[in-house]
């Protein structure tokens, strides 16, 4: 292993300190003190608030999704490990301002389990909430059993719709039908070039050959689909926008906003090459791109490949993608998009 | 050994001794999980056992209900993951079964009898069932689990002393721990390896067979039955 590190026991602690560093000023962030969580330090009273978190070790999620239109809070655990119900339930006790709070976390047993008990302990102390879990991995289990499916890129999506219906004032119930019908729109898929290592065991999760690729990975490297020889970034790209495509399925018509993510290693050089055939394949299917996020988005450490991600857009989800947001790494505004840095072709419109 | 109530200062022996063994086995532990998983279980056992172990060290109980409790709430606390709710699941919910026990046996402030401790684990594996969804059979913690609650039921129903009884749920734990390495996981992220899966003997179960063989040796080490 060959990272730049400490100590393994204090990178989140100390990481989450350096974010709010470079950060804190600018996007009027805190950390909670002891806990490896970021809150905004002004929201309006009345407005429902947005918290997401899991495991650290994907940057930038869970803490550059922070910001105004986007989440009020991020609670994250050690690397690749759900943090437990206490910081969960401060986090949303710092941003919670009498409207209840509307929770998005990835669909895995251990976020499962500590988004839940902390659920059950602010319901204790009246604080209303709802939790979204994200289920958007086609690898992971067939589509009429999503519930068993791992969350993935789809992550940022959910924030951004939560975002922005938070800042149009919408309660609590009122969200949960919209955001749910955006998650039942997702569909993402990953693939792995290279392992990643989780620092505190300093060793690769798993092995894989120099000419070989993982279709299916999933957001820790877990496996998924099985694994086949490494091709070309257009066949990769056709391949995988096909099995999305064929999942949800996305028809002729559908308007969509995607992600091409890289899992850590993969280069802006080689996503945009995925990033050109997906939209290929796509105008081909008669599937409109709204808007395209490329870069290191939703990581796997330093593991080399890609994932992909679509949401099918309605007028009220497109509205609300479009509308205003700006946290440290991703920026929305209304009208033409004036994408963030990271992506410079903008969608294909 | 003879003592048939565990006291209190015994269930936090207990409990210290599984903080020490875990620390010593977590490299162990993590290897088994990168088989399957991402290879940080051990890692995870660690910190929600040197929480376990710093929430009882020189701390006063008035019961060994409270001692579970305590302990429970270390590991959900601090562990995080999966790991953390599961096995702060089971000593909670050990500590509710023994403030409500009577029936079942013996659990009082004075201590713990074999059918009350029985009992104890039997509504804490529920809970842990409950919780995270697993069944016997998954491939989980469960399949180790079980095996010692009935082992210790069974250890109840002849009478043994508490000590007795530990060893063999030790013994059962650990052959389910084993029996895994047989299974294909149904939860968990094992379950997306599937058939890749067999061979591998799931982290942790392998993490509750430490537990109880802890628990085995503390009880039966020179002077740790002291009355």
């Amino acid at each position: 292993m060959k990272k730049l590190i400490n100590a393994t026991d204090r990178i989140c602690e100390e990481m989450v300190e350096g974010f709010v560093a470079a950060y804190g000023r600018r996007f009027d962030l805190r950390r909670l003190e002891g806990m490896t969580v970021v809150v905004k330090n002004t929201i309006p009273a009345g407005r429902v608030a947005v918290v997401t978190g899991g495991g650290s070790g994907h940057e930038p999620l869970f803490l550059k999704a922070v910001g105004p239109g986007m989440a009020d809070a991020a609670v994250t655990g050690e690397i690749f490990t759900s943090p437990p119900p206490a910081p969960i339930v401060a986090a949303v006790r710092a941003v919670e301002r009498g409207a209840g709070a509307f929770i998005i976390h990835g669909n895995y047993a251990g976020d499962n389990m500590n988004f839940e008990l902390a659920a059950e302990e602010l319901q204790r102390q009246g604080v209303p909430t709802y939790t979204l879990r994200v289920w958007d991995d086609v690898a992971s289990a067939p589509a009429d059993r999503r519930e068993e499916r791992r969350g993935m890129t789809a992550d940022i999506f959910m924030i951004k719709l939560a975002g922005a219906l938070a800042e149009r004032r919408a309660s609590l119930r009122d969200m949960v039908p919209v955001m749910e019908r955006a998650r039942e729109g997702c569909r993402t898929i990953g693939v792995a070039l290279s392992s990643a290592t989780v620092p505190a065991t300093g060793r690769p999760t798993f092995t894989i050959g120099d000419d070989e690729m993982e279709i299916g990975i999933g957001m820790h490297g877990e496996p998924g689909v099985g694994r086949t020889r490494l091709a070309p970034a257009d066949e990769v790209a056709e391949e995988m926008i096909s099995r999305i495509v064929a999942d949800l399925p996305f028809r002729r018509g559908d308007r969509v906003a995607m992600i091409v993510n890289s899992m850590g290693a993969t280069t802006l050089m080689e996503l945009f090459l995925v990033t050109r055939k997906a939209h290929k394949v796509l105008a081909r299917g008669g599937i409109e791109v709204h808007d395209t996020r490329v870069g290191p988005l939703f990581t796997c450490q330093e593991m080399a490949g890609c994932m992909i991600t679509l949401m099918r857009l309605d007028d009220q989800l497109v509205e609300l993608y479009d509308s205003p947001a700006d946290s440290p790494d991703f920026i929305f505004t209304r009208g033409t998009p004036v994408p963030p840095a990271a992506d410079p072709t903008g969608g294909s419109r | 050994m003879s003592a048939a109530l565990l006291r209190c200062e015994d269930v936090i022996n207990l409990l210290r001794a599984a903080a020490r063994r875990i620390d010593r086995e977590s490299a162990r532990l993590s290897e088994l999980d990168a088989a399957c998983g991402d290879g940080d279980h051990g890692v995870s056992m660690a910190r929600g056992f040197a929480a376990v172990d710093a929430a009882l060290r020189g701390a006063r109980f008035e019961s060994p209900a409270a001692v579970f409790q305590a302990a429970g709430e270390a590991l959900v606390g601090s562990a995080g993951g999966a790991i953390g709710p599961l096995l702060g699941t089971l000593f909670i919910e050990a500590s509710r079964a023994l403030e409500g026990a009577g029936p079942a046996g013996e659990a009082s402030a004075r201590g713990v009898d074999t059918r009350a401790l029985a009992a104890a684990f039997r509504a804490g594996a529920a809970g842990v069932c409950r919780r995270g969804g697993a069944r016997a059979g998954d491939k989980t913690l469960v399949d180790a689990l079980l095996p010692a609650v009935v082992a210790l039921e069974e250890a109840a129903a002849h009478g043994l002393d508490p000590a007795a009884a530990l060893r063999d749920a030790a013994t059962a734990a650990r052959a389910g721990a084993s029996h895994t390495a047989t299974m294909v996981a149904r939860q968990g992220r094992a379950r997306y390896l599937g058939e890749r899966a067999l061979g591998h003997e799931d982290a942790g179960a392998n993490s509750i067979a430490v537990i109880f063989e802890a628990f085995s040796d503390a009880r039966g080490a020179p002077g740790s039955d002291r009355q």
